[in-house]
């Protein structure tokens, strides 16, 4: 594996991360105006007090390794969706303040607008997110230096779409058994309810997506002739993880922790997915494949790849011991005290 | 206007306002450190009573500072690509080990320094409580060797990539070549390339040394500089709201010790600033003298150089209105900016001899005849003005900066004094009163003199994105128009508005409702006992500990 490769990898595991962790922060946001009174809605909230900036953590590092590792990949793709992007850190903004503001004070009109705010901002990041992915897996056009030439509206095709609605179905069933983990007894069996729509939602658009993906995209359509193996094997895996949810939730009580595992893993599947799908493109131009940016000309020098290996192979393991250290601090039902949220 | 002004406009909006709150968590974050191991080390109940109450203030500026922080992050792309491309094989790594080092490490130990308090023992509490505030120093190292980088760029080469195709044949790297397949080849150029506007899809910054990078020459200096800056602020907001409590009345007993602890740390800011603000303004003597000689509005190079206190610097203009020099109009001290400049404090007067240049030499003869080669002596003298940064704006900045500084070392010194001497607890004195008052306002005083700092060190960097190496107008975004940036900079107005009014808004109504503590804080007094090594290994169990 040479260091172009390595540097692939690390990126995906970052954003990979993300989707995993903040997954589940966005998820809630959404689910939070199904939540009944304030008790239930602090108890949602407080299943992510502690964790959610840490989680979003792993977006912040993954940006800062993409141009670490990747320069024109970075300036590119952020530059090219620069409305998205704006529309993006509003709902990052807001989020981030909502939770910590929403518990300053009791007031019942104070309290509703930051819930708004939260889940408003959580959906549109999920959608914003799952649209600049889709952008990517279809293609943007890109001219010879590289840059983005065309617009904020031709970014939203169906395609895009599709990608952003699966992104937000992951994102909310992903939170239901994040949330199923963190209560227990009425509020419990009311999210164990809510995953009959939940899981059947995402497992529609994952078939949708996928079967779209496979007959529409021509790149994609171009990966599986090379490496057809591969990409069956792990969608296969990613179909069973995911059919494993439903099967874990039914078993009732006991068994959310392997639910929420398994959506964990469908995540990551998901995400290894896509990654063996454009590797070793970053950026596909439309219509002349021959601008697009991969993880040779869009990356930084040899020696800095290098370096920058050590030091993610070096912090990398400690940042992941010490989450681990907070999620099991934290683990168990959520409980409410005075210095809750 | 243009998509650069705009875009400019937009990163100070939004970066001095990031920059508000990250002084207060860094210096905050020493404070709880210190109050902590105060109550660990003393027992005294005071120390747990004051730590719950500024951790909770914590939380509040920590999670504004996340979220300005975001937007920072990304606009290094959305805003300036072709820096991002020019520079990211140097550039990007700070950011990337930023994240890495600092931000998990602030994030992750953070949760358990807010919600732990009943989760985990003491001895883990405090652990936490040292690593949000090393993650909080370990941030500003990163951020700050990024931007010495920019300011005074060392360990790079200029690297040009070209396309060759398999025949031979070189093209520019945005050449069309269609189906020709084509290998990209890089070379290195001459130390003294001169970056003209048309390499810029070609040309980048290649790293030859990390270490160099890392260590550039500003990076010491603009570390301890701004570090202490930080600790300046967070003692101040400390001891402002205290000296508040005071003149109300109210919670005395954690306000006396929390004015106490706040004055040792200030006083010890402030000292070691003085040095360390010295030492970073004989760098910048050093190393970008175009940007001191505009600080102190310098005009011609002279001997005896005299320090400005305060006053005005104006421009010069000819009859068209083009600038053609500097003329100031301020009290001075003679001689004193050579003395500084030499740094030799002993001598003053063999000292004062030191010749400072003035912007009528700056920047050199040599370096304009290198970027105009075309062009006649009397040309470059027309030429030098658009290289000078805009001085009647640095020379004020700069020098509120300083009476800022020399005058919180004064209320620093004071107020020690007058612990010392037993009056400052004398709440019925006009005069205590006053000085309170005082000190109530001096929470705002760091913070306007780190903005004003900044102001200095970034504008004075103009008209360079990387110190005479890019230009800032050939850093934008290409592609980016201007109604985009327009519009985001309106966005990014109101937010921070809302943010700014709800955070004064909610700071005032925790300092109103002061350290009151409910039922989790009761249990709490009793685990928090002190560590002591001779008692050996501590329990939680109900044992009292003597002293409490
Ligand atoms: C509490 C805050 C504070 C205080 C009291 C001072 N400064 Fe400062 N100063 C900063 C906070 C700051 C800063 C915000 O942290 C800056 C911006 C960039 C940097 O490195 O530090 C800065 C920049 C800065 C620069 C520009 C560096 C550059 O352009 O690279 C100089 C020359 C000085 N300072 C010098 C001084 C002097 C002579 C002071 C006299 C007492 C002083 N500062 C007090
Ligand atoms: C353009 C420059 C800057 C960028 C790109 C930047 C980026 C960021 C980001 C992304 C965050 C959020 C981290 C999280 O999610 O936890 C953040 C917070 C923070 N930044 Fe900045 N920042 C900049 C300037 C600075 C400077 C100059 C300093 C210090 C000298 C600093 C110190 C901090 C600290 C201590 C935090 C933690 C949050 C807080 O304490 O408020 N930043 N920054
Ligand atoms: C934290 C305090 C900071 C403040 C208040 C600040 C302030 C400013 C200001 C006022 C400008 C506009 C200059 C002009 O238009 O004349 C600017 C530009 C800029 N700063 Fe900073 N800055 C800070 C820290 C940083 C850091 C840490 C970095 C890099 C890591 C950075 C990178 C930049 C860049 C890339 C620009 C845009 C290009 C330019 O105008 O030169 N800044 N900043």
């Amino acid at each position: 594996m040479d260091l172009n490769t390595l540097w692939f990898v690390l990126v995906g595991v970052l954003f990979t991360g993300y989707a995993m962790l903040d997954g589940f922060d966005l998820g809630v946001g959404a689910l939070l105006p199904f939540a009944k009174g304030d008790e239930e809605r602090r108890i949602f909230l407080n299943a992510i007090g502690p964790i959610w900036d840490g989680n979003e953590v792993w977006l912040v590092t993954g940006g800062g390794a993409l141009f670490a590792a990747f320069p024109n990949v970075y300036a590119t793709v952020f530059s090219g969706f620069y409305d998205a992007f704006m529309l993006l850190l509003v709902a990052l903004i807001f989020r981030a303040v909502a939770i910590e503001f929403r518990s300053q004070r009791q007031g019942g009109g104070w309290r509703t607008t930051w819930d708004v705010a939260f889940s408003v901002s959580s959906m549109a990041s999920a959608l914003l997110i799952g649209v600049a992915l889709g952008n990517i897996v279809w293609g943007i056009p890109l001219d010879a230096s590289r840059d983005f030439s065309g617009s904020f509206l031709s970014l939203l095709h169906p395609y895009s779409l599709l990608v952003g609605v699966t992104a937000v179905a992951l994102f909310v069933m992903h939170a239901n058994l994040y949330l199923l983990l963190k209560t227990d007894g009425a509020l419990q069996e009311k999210l164990a309810r809510w995953t009959k729509l939940t899981v059947p939602a995402y497992l529609g658009c994952f078939l949708i997506l996928s079967g779209v993906t496979v007959f529409a995209c021509p790149h994609i359509q171009a990966a599986l002739a090379q490496r057809p193996w591969i990409l069956g094997a792990i969608f296969l895996v990613a179909l069973l993880v995911t059919l494993n949810i439903p099967a874990q939730v039914r078993k009732g009580p006991g068994y959310e922790g392997r639910a929420f595992v398994s959506s964990c893993l469908s995540l990551v599947m998901l995400m290894l997915l896509f990654g063996a799908s454009v590797y070793p493109t970053m950026v596909f131009s439309t219509p002349d494949v021959a601008d697009s940016l991969n993880i040779y000309n869009g990356s930084s020098t040899d020696k800095s790849l290098r370096f920058m290996a050590w030091v993610a192979l070096i912090g990398m393991p400690i940042v992941v011991a010490y989450t681990a250290t907070v999620y099991y601090v934290f683990r168990g039902k959520v409980t409410l005290t005075d210095r809750s949220y | 206007m243009n998509v650069e002004i705009l875009s400019r406009i937009q990163f100070a909006l939004t970066v001095a306002f990031h920059f508000l709150f990250p002084p207060m968590s860094i210096g905050l974050g020493l404070m709880l450190v210190m109050m902590q191991g105060l109550r660990l080390r003393t027992g005294n109940p005071v120390y747990l009573t004051m730590s719950r109450f500024w951790t909770r203030v914590f939380g509040l500026i920590f999670a504004i500072g996340v979220a300005t922080g975001i937007p920072m992050e990304f606009q290094f792309g959305t805003n300036w690509a072709r820096y991002a491309r020019f520079v990211g094989d140097i550039f990007g790594s700070p950011l990337a080990i930023e994240g890495i080092y600092a931000f998990f490490l602030e994030s992750g130990f953070l949760a358990l320094l807010l919600f732990g308090w009943n989760k985990i023992g003491p001895r883990m509490h405090f652990f936490s409580t040292c690593m949000v505030a090393l993650g909080a120093h370990f941030s500003a190292i990163w951020i700050l060797v990024a931007n010495s980088w920019m300011q005074t760029p060392a360990g790079y080469h200029l690297a040009k990539q070209i396309k060759l195709t398999a025949s031979g044949q070189q093209f520019p790297m945005n050449a069309d070549l269609g189906p020709i397949a084509y290998t990209v080849r890089e070379t290195v150029l001459p130390a003294d390339y001169v970056v003209r506007p048309e390499d810029l899809h070609q040309v980048r910054a290649v790293v030859d040394s990390i270490y160099a990078a890392i260590l550039n020459p500003s990076t010491l200096d603009r570390l301890a500089h701004t570090v202490l800056a930080c600790w300046i602020a967070g003692a101040f907001l400390v001891i402002a709201v205290s000296a508040w409590w005071l003149l109300r009345g109210r919670n005395i007993d954690v306000a006396r010790a929390s004015v106490k602890l706040g004055l040792v740390v200030a006083v010890v800011a402030c000292l070691l600033q003085m040095q360390a603000a010295d030492s970073t303004a004989r760098g910048v003597a050093r190393l970008q003298p175009t940007k001191l000689a505009a600080m102190e509005g310098l005009a011609q190079s002279q001997t005896e150089a005299p320090l400005g206190v305060v006053g005005f610097a104006r421009w010069k203009r000819d009859a068209r209105g083009e600038i053609i020099g500097v003329t100031t109009d301020a009290l001075r001290v003679p001689g004193m900016l050579s003395v500084l400049v030499s740094g030799n404090f002993l001598h003053p007067i063999a000292a004062s001899a030191t010749e400072v240049a003035g912007l009528e030499s700056l920047p050199s003869d040599e370096f304009l005849r290198r970027r105009h080669p075309e062009a006649s002596a009397a040309e470059l003298v027309k030429l030098r003005p658009s290289y000078w940064p805009n001085v009647p704006v640095l020379f004020q900045t700069y020098h509120l900066m300083i009476a800022l500084g020399m005058g919180l070392t004064g209320i620093a010194l004071l107020g020690l004094w007058l612990w010392y001497s037993g009056q400052l607890w004398n709440t019925q004195s006009k005069l205590i009163r006053a000085f309170l008052w005082l000190l109530v306002v001096s929470a705002v005083l760091p913070q306007i003199a780190i903005q004003a700092g900044w102001f200095t060190a970034e504008m004075g960097r103009q008209p360079w994105i990387v110190y005479q190496v890019l230009k800032t107008n050939d850093a934008m975004s290409a592609v980016v128009k201007i109604p985009q940036v327009l519009s985001s900079i309106l966005m990014f107005l109101f937010i921070y508005l809302l943010l700014g009014i709800l955070f004064v808004f909610l700071f005032v109504k925790f300092v109103q409702q002061g350290p009151v503590d409910s039922e989790s804080g009761a249990g709490l007094m009793d685990r928090w006992r002190p560590l002591s090594l001779k008692a050996g290994r501590q329990t939680t169990g109900n044992t009292k500990t003597p002293g409490e």
